[in-house]
């Protein structure tokens, strides 16, 4: 067997002349690579000529382009390559087109938030509030071409702090009430209550979360208290079910091997959990915790029933009321500083909203981060 | 160290499910006892009540008596906890903390209670609990790596050692190595014949050769049928067991002419 192979390609070797260039039997009726991009690019000219008679636009160009690009594949695989090939070529394009439509939002907000926003940006906005600037001095800027005056510093600290005491008071609560329920409450009436009702807490409108908070304080400290813990209350109330729902599911899936290694050490149940059972998950609540936040750090509705709005910088949750970036967005938007000139306020909401999207960016940078350092170590 | 464990007719239940039933048994200390058995005879399960892991796994509950050198396991009173401080464990499956270190792993029993040790104490008892799992010489150069990344039998014996970090009376061993090859199953073998010098150790295994080559003594378990309950067939020194054994079924089942 081995010798008629060798005494063959000798053969083939020996053979002075070029061999006759054969196609490969075995890739027989395929359609050769750049037929796709044939297709792709008939598809286009077809589509811009039918499109330029039924009255151009850029939109119309693209589905016309897409829907006969997606149409002569299928058919044209379907006739040379048969009919498994020719299904599996229009489900394919299919799921290219879907992914596509659902990046065109995405890609349209960054761009337009990016074009607008851009210009808004400078040390002056990051580091100053909106105290005393009034709808003459927008109109004056504007009049003069001066750069706009006045800022979103108030915000940013507002956001911040509103969102770290949210934080502190809803990751305990919900960490706390994840233990319960996977290490303590398994198959208990309370637990089944719990579950039920965090799956409730899960639907509850943002804004009613607020009102919540607002009637709750006011009913403890008299009408009209208005204060940045207030919000964070508020905030917390949507931010619970998250962290309790994430912590969860890490807690569920740290092996039970584990807790029985350590119970068989004679550790006891809550040091168990604490030492052993947390440590494994943390990498997984703390990304669960960053992804809650950054659900409610974009809330609006809630802030301004609860902290209401401000121009001056206040560091203070406990008094006086707080602007966040959302809030400053919408009020800028509402009500611009100048009726007449809304220039200035738009570029501010264009900047803060670019602010905004960075933050919450920032933060699903940071729970990959940190999911990454508190992961369980590898290596020998 | 080295105690001994009386068992009275003890009944084992999960829920309302009598998975072993009457069972007597009295292991001497500093021996070997092997259960063997079928599976599903529930020679796991009673080997998990012998430190009372058993009620860990919701529904599981027990009737009668476990007495560790004459004190009543399950009497009234006692904390599981002292319990298995007393009474190790090791598992079918290497189990080693992920998120420690191969010293934080032997030094676990210690550290997790929150006992409070000097870094040289630390140190002597890292070394010789690893020594005394065999284990010592092959990882004393990477202490401070993860436990996981070591091959399956070095992950058992890092669990055996931080089973023996605890000095318990009473090593229970779950299928130790069932989940290895046959060069690290026996250097497990090997140990658990050093073991024998300062514990009392009781072995669970599918396999009669390494009950026959480990075993002082060992009792055969096995099931009428399925959701019948298991029972102790036979329990005698393991040469008796194994070249003139009693019971009709015992026969059956190390000779493999079992089912």
């Amino acid at each position: 067997m081995s010798a008629t192979t060798t005494r063959l390609s000798n053969q083939a070797s020996g053979n002075s002349t070029p061999p006759v260039r054969k196609r490969n039997s075995l890739a027989k009726g395929k359609l050769p690579k750049w037929a796709i991009w044939a297709i792709a690019a008939g598809s286009i000219i077809i589509g811009a000529a039918i499109s330029t008679l039924t009255g151009f636009s850029v939109a119309a160009f693209a589905i016309y382009s897409a829907i006969i690009f997606l149409i002569a594949a299928s058919v044209i695989t379907t006739v040379v390559e048969g009919k498994r090939r020719g299904k599996n070529a229009m489900w394919t394009y299919l799921i290219y087109a879907a992914f596509i439509v659902a990046l065109i939002p995405l890609a349209s907000v960054l761009y337009t938030v990016l074009q607008k926003g851009l210009p808004g940006i400078n040390s002056h906005f990051l580091f100053s509030s909106m105290n005393g600037v009034t709808g003459a001095i927008d109109n004056q800027t504007v009049a003069n071409g001066e750069p706009v005056i006045g800022g979103a510093y108030h915000a940013v600290i507002g956001t911040l702090l509103i969102t770290l005491w949210a934080t502190l008071i809803s990751v305990p609560v919900g960490m706390l009430t994840a233990v319960y329920l996977v290490e303590y409450g398994q198959g208990k009436a309370l637990s089944k209550a719990i579950t039920f009702f965090v799956d409730v807490m899960t639907g509850i409108p943002s804004i009613v979360a607020g009102l919540f908070a607002a009637a709750f304080f006011g009913m403890i400290l008299g009408p009209n208290a208005r204060m940045g813990i207030v919000a964070a209350v508020a905030l917390s109330v949507l931010m619970i079910p998250t962290v309790v729902r994430s912590t969860e599911e890490m807690l569920k899936i740290v092996p039970n091997e584990l807790r029985e290694a350590s119970f068989a050490l004679g550790v006891r149940r809550w040091r168990t959990i604490l030492k052993v059972v947390i440590p494994t998950a943390i990498s997984g609540i703390a990304s669960g915790v960053t992804l809650a936040i950054a659900r409610v750090i974009g809330e609006t509705a809630p802030i301004l029933v609860t902290a209401g709005i401000a121009s001056q910088i206040n560091m203070n949750v406990f008094a006086n009321w707080m602007s966040t970036l959302p809030t400053f967005i919408y009020y800028q938007i509402l009500t611009p500083t100048s009726p007449t000139n809304i220039d200035p306020s738009v570029q501010r909401a264009w900047a803060a909203a670019l602010l905004l999207i960075l933050m919450v960016m920032a933060l699903n940078l940071i729970a990959r981060l940190v999911a990454s350092i508190f992961a369980p170590k590898k290596g020998r | 160290m080295a105690k001994r464990i009386d068992v009275n007719d003890l009944n084992v239940y999960y829920s309302k499910f009598l998975a072993v039933e009457g069972v007597s048994i009295n292991i001497e200390p500093k021996s070997v006892t092997a259960f063997i058995g079928p599976s599903g005879c529930g020679k796991s399960t009673f080997l998990r009540t012998l430190n009372r892991m058993h009620e860990v796994i919701p529904g599981g509950r027990v009737e009668g008596q476990v007495l560790l050198d004459g004190d009543d396991l399950y009497g009234a009173g006692v904390d599981p906890v002292t319990v298995r401080s007393q009474i190790g464990m090791v598992f079918q499956r290497p189990n080693p903390f992920p998120t420690m270190s191969i010293k934080d792993n032997v030094l676990a029993g210690v550290k997790l209670n929150g006992t409070k040790i000097s870094r040289s104490d630390a140190d002597d008892l890292v070394e010789k609990s690893l020594r005394g799992a065999n284990l010592w010489n092959e990882v004393k150069d990477r202490l401070d790596k993860p436990g996981s990344g070591l091959s399956g039998g070095q992950q058992q014996r890092l669990c055996i050692a931080r089973t023996i970090a605890v000095k318990p009376d009473v090593i229970l061993m779950d299928e130790p190595c069932s989940a290895l090859d046959p060069i690290s199953t026996l250097a497990i073998e090997d140990l658990i014949n050093e073991l024998k010098n300062d514990f009392t150790v009781v072995i669970v295994t599918h396999n009669m050769q390494q009950a026959a080559r480990v075993s002082d003594k060992t009792a055969f378990f096995n099931i009428a049928g399925t959701g019948k309950p298991g029972k102790l067939i036979e329990f005698n020194d393991t040469t008796a067991i194994f070249s003139n054994p009693e019971q009709k079924a015992t026969e059956d089942y190390v000779s493999g002419r079992f089912g």
